[in-house]
């Protein structure tokens, strides 16, 4: 028997009917929103590739039930911004060039978005505590850190302006 | 009379393949290389833009397509620049010919008045109104490179040698559908395959309805032989089915590693083949010291942050695969083989997965999509790896022990050098003959190819960088390859360099400690080559290298240098760490010579990489066995986090070479043995087995 879930995405309503309440939130983003940005990793809330923000908190979402997000509000990396509207960690990134195979950056930039907002100005190793939770095999780790200090910097010249 | 062709220009001479005109104002380049992280598409782009003169934004990539590109093989061992962006450079050159002479012959003049930019045509400076696409109708190019068109000197390049934004990274930042876990075809299924614990091993039950329980919706199972696999609609469903199935189905034959397999050593009982390259043994020690040290690594896995992806639809007698995997073609035929279909039957298409760092589920996986397509005609398959199954059943990069000798003169040199190597091989390869592992379970498997490892005419697999490259009279490498492995190993990253260059410039540091020389000074006292000489005294500079002995004091700094394989990139690191109880990595310096660069900031983006890669492996990584494999997730396969890695500095030295070398691999022996000098300059003592764990640092401080 299917059930209704609501809750938002990227600032809009969406409702999806699930058989099944257990459905990871990560699942549901994908195959039924198909909102292929946040990535699968390991389905075990280890590794980060599937971050999205919950209520303005970086969460992995791999196996967090459908039913622990009703009524919530969710950001996924499409939420940020786009090509044509980068957020300024996404140009930072782009600036720095920081990435190699890039499938970790969608949680990654999830996981610098959510420390922004806490802590505008962090340092090097508060930017590497933030990020422990995701996991980056290529090594792309200092230009990725650089690039957050950047998208920092430029969001504190935005908000002084 | 033309130049040969590059070589795999001559393999795939069809121009066409190589360079297309497709609209006004577009080219699409055909490369058999494929991303994977590493830029090498954007390098490809580079170089088509300068030998063509078209501007980079005109250019459309098409990478690993057994219907339309180029057959290069694998996308392996760092020679996509050397020798896939030579063959590039090469089809571009003799398409611009054909281009010249084309306009000549329309404008009514000679091709040497003509000159082209961003593929228009001027003659003596004044527009003409011809340009690529007013003359592409009139071009024929499925005709064969004869190498007739110039390649442009170095000085000539405008595009290469500059950085160069990737072209693939956008997407990836943005969170498009970027890679091949995106990919949604019109009713496609998602699939799990219920794995095979070992060839050989087959299933004696299966409780099909616990695991549609554990599903909890609608599955439906496929079945040939010992492979098994749970298809459905609902990928949610099918994940959860597959997860509990291996409670579900019993097997009988099966075996499973156990932890007394795990330690390197246990290689060296084993049955082995056995051969020596190089100089003969001398009868006697000549008078000299005799000194050895035995080294050794574990078993490594990829560990790719995403599971391996395959998706397959057979439809009207012909099978489309789309892979993730590092050679299309050589896929297409190991499928053809497994699958008893022609070639002619089936289409392997590269589409972008997550780094692979060498031979790890991706070909695997799309056997898996095969064989399930194969026994559902018309539907669309979507198999993705668990990242258990990842973990279990990727191939791993093999351990290794490295037994080195040398006799030392009586200024400290070494006068004779044996390198001897007891190692699994790096060639598992489905195109090697080596079985994919779902045709392993299918009735009557193939034969298994007889052992053989990567020919050191390829830069070797257990040999790779085995031979030092200094200055010493005599040198041999013995070589045991040990055909029987606890687990499935093939090509990871460096393949043998990594525990070799390891091996060997920790032992050049134990020579220079024995010498009473500074491990700088004495590496260039055996070093002639300057372009070795270059990279050492650069990254010595770099980290403002002073001589002192072992500190003993709990921080410590070490160097080491390799040209990988002995014929590619030359790199030298220096590694600053601090140890209480677990190391903590400070600062790597390295200096690096690729020859030609193509993208600056793609090599240095691939050479701090491969330093992480390295200092993870070197720092934490190890496959562990207990009753199977029990490093299945990434709590029991840790790998070094951001708060873990060292800031690096990077210099690129160019070496005069016009050809790229390749970057990859450069860095791993390196690193990993810059990081074991580090640790023997601050403990006083000398580790020599991988990883350097802090049980590891423990267990050997407590022992002196």
């Amino acid at each position: 028997m299917a059930q209704s879930f609501a809750f938002t995405v990227n600032g809009k309503p969406v409702s999806v009917a699930l058989d099944n309440e257990e459905t990871p939130l990560l699942a549901v983003l994908r195959n039924e929103l198909g909102l292929m940005g946040t990535r699968f990793g390991c389905g075990l809330e280890q590794c980060g590739s599937c971050m999205v923000l919950i209520d303005g908190e970086a969460e992995k979402c791999c196996a967090k039930p459908i039913w622990s997000v009703a009524g919530k509000a969710i950001t996924t990396v499409e939420g940020l911004g786009a090509r044509e509207r980068p957020h300024p960690l996404q140009q930072a990134f782009l600036d720095e060039q920081a990435g190699q195979c890039g499938y970790c950056l969608s949680g990654i930039l999830i996981s610098a978005k959510a420390l922004l907002d806490r802590n505008p100005s962090p340092t090097r190793a508060e930017i590497a505590q933030a990020l422990d939770g995701n996991i980056c095999r290529c090594g792309t780790h200092n230009r990725i850190m650089r690039a957050v200090a950047k998208a920092a910097a430029a969001m504190r010249a935005g908000a002084s302006a | 009379m033309n130049a040969p062709l590059p070589g795999l220009l001559n393999d795939n001479p069809t121009l066409e393949r190589w360079v297309s005109f497709p609209a006004p104002g577009k080219v699409t380049v055909g490369t058999g290389r494929v991303e994977f992280g590493q830029g090498v598409l954007t390098a490809m782009a580079q170089i088509a833009a300068d030998e063509l003169d078209v501007a980079m934004e005109r250019i459309t990539i098409r990478s690993g397509d057994t219907e339309l590109t180029p057959n290069e093989g694998y996308t392996a061992g760092s020679m996509s620049m050397q020798f896939g962006g030579v063959a590039l450079r090469q089809a571009c050159a003799d398409v611009r010919g054909l281009f010249f002479d084309q306009a000549a012959k329309v404008i009514g003049c000679e091709a040497s008045a003509l000159s082209v930019r961003d593929g228009k045509f001027y003659r003596n400076g004044v527009s003409t109104g011809q340009d690529y696409w007013t003359l592409a109708g009139a071009i024929d190019l499925s005709i064969k490179a004869t190498g007739a068109g110039r390649r442009k000197a170095a000085g000539e390049l405008k595009v290469v040698g500059k950085n160069s934004a990737r072209l693939d990274l956008p997407a990836k930042i943005f969170g498009e559908r970027a890679f091949i876990h995106d990919m949604q075809l019109p009713n496609m299924v998602h699939a799990r395959v219920v794995r095979q614990p070992n060839r050989g091993a087959a299933i004696r039950s299966v409780d099909e309805a616990a695991i549609r329980r554990a599903g909890k919706g609608s599955i439906a199972f496929i079945r040939n032989g010992n492979f098994l696999a749970v298809v459905g609609e609902n990928e949610t469903v099918v994940e959860a089915a597959a997860a509990a199935a291996a409670n579900h189905v019993t097997w009988q034959n099966d075996e499973a590693p156990m932890p007394s397999q795990l330690e390197a050593s246990w290689l060296l009982q084993r049955p082995s083949i056995d051969r020596t390259l190089g100089a003969p043994e001398p009868a006697d020690s000549q008078g000299h010291r005799r000194v050895g040290a035995t080294y050794s690594k574990a078993y490594l896995a990829h560990a790719s942050i995403a599971p391996s992806c395959g998706l397959a639809e057979y439809r009207d007698g012909h099978l489309t695969v789309w892979t993730h995997c590092q050679g299309v073609f050589p896929l297409r035929a190991a499928l053809a083989r497994t699958l008893k279909l022609d070639l002619s039957a089936i289409t392997v298409r590269h589409v972008q997965g997550a780094g692979c760092y060498g031979h790890n589920g991706a070909d695997d996986a799309a056997a898996d999509a095969a064989i399930i397509a194969l026994q559902m005609p018309g539907k669309p398959i979507r198999v993705r790896w668990r990242r258990e199954e990842e973990f279990v059943h990727e191939p791993k990069g093999t351990a290794m022990v490295v037994k080195l000798h040398a006799l030392v003169d009586e200024a400290g040199k070494p006068a004779d050098w044996t390198t001897e190597i007891w190692s699994g091989t790096h060639q598992g390869r489905p195109g090697g003959g080596n079985p994919l592992l779902g045709g392993e379970a299918l009735p009557d498997p193939l034969p298994l190819p007889p052992p053989s490892d990567v020919p050191e005419a390829n830069g070797g697999g257990a040999t790779r960088n085995a031979e030092p490259l200094y200055d010493i009279p005599a040198k041999r490498i013995i070589h045991h390859l040990v055909p029987e492995t606890p687990v499935r190993v093939s090509s990871l990253r460096g393949l043998g360099a990594m525990a070799n260059v390891f091996a060997l410039e920790c032992f050049i540091d134990e020579l220079a400690e024995r010498a009473g020389q500074d491990p700088v000074a004495y590496r260039l006292s055996i070093t002639a080559d300057p372009r070795a000489r270059a990279v050492i005294e650069k990254v010595a500079q770099m980290a403002d290298w002073q001589p002192g002995p072992p500190t003993g004091a709990g921080r410590g700094r070490g160097i080491a240098f390799a040209r990988y394989k002995n014929r590619a990139g030359y790199a030298a690191v220096v590694v600053e760490l601090t140890i209480d109880e677990e190391i903590c990595l400070a600062h790597v310096w390295c200096a690096a010579d690729s020859g030609l660069v193509v993208n600056p900031d793609g090599v240095v983006n691939q050479l701090e990489g491969g330093i992480i890669q390295s200092a993870s492996w070197v720092l934490k990584e190890q496959v562990r066995f207990d009753n199977g494999v029990a490093s299945f997730d990434w709590e029991t396969y840790p790998v070094l986090k951001f708060s873990e890695v060292p800031e690096i500095d990077v210099s690129l030295i160019a070496g005069g070479d016009d050809i790229p070398l390749g970057v990859g691999e450069v860095t791993a022996g390196p690193t990993a043995a810059a990081i074991g000098n580090a640790v023997s300059h601050a403990l006083g003592i000398r580790i020599r087995d991988l990883p350097l764990t802090r049980e590891r640092i423990m267990a050997t401080l407590l022992k002196t």
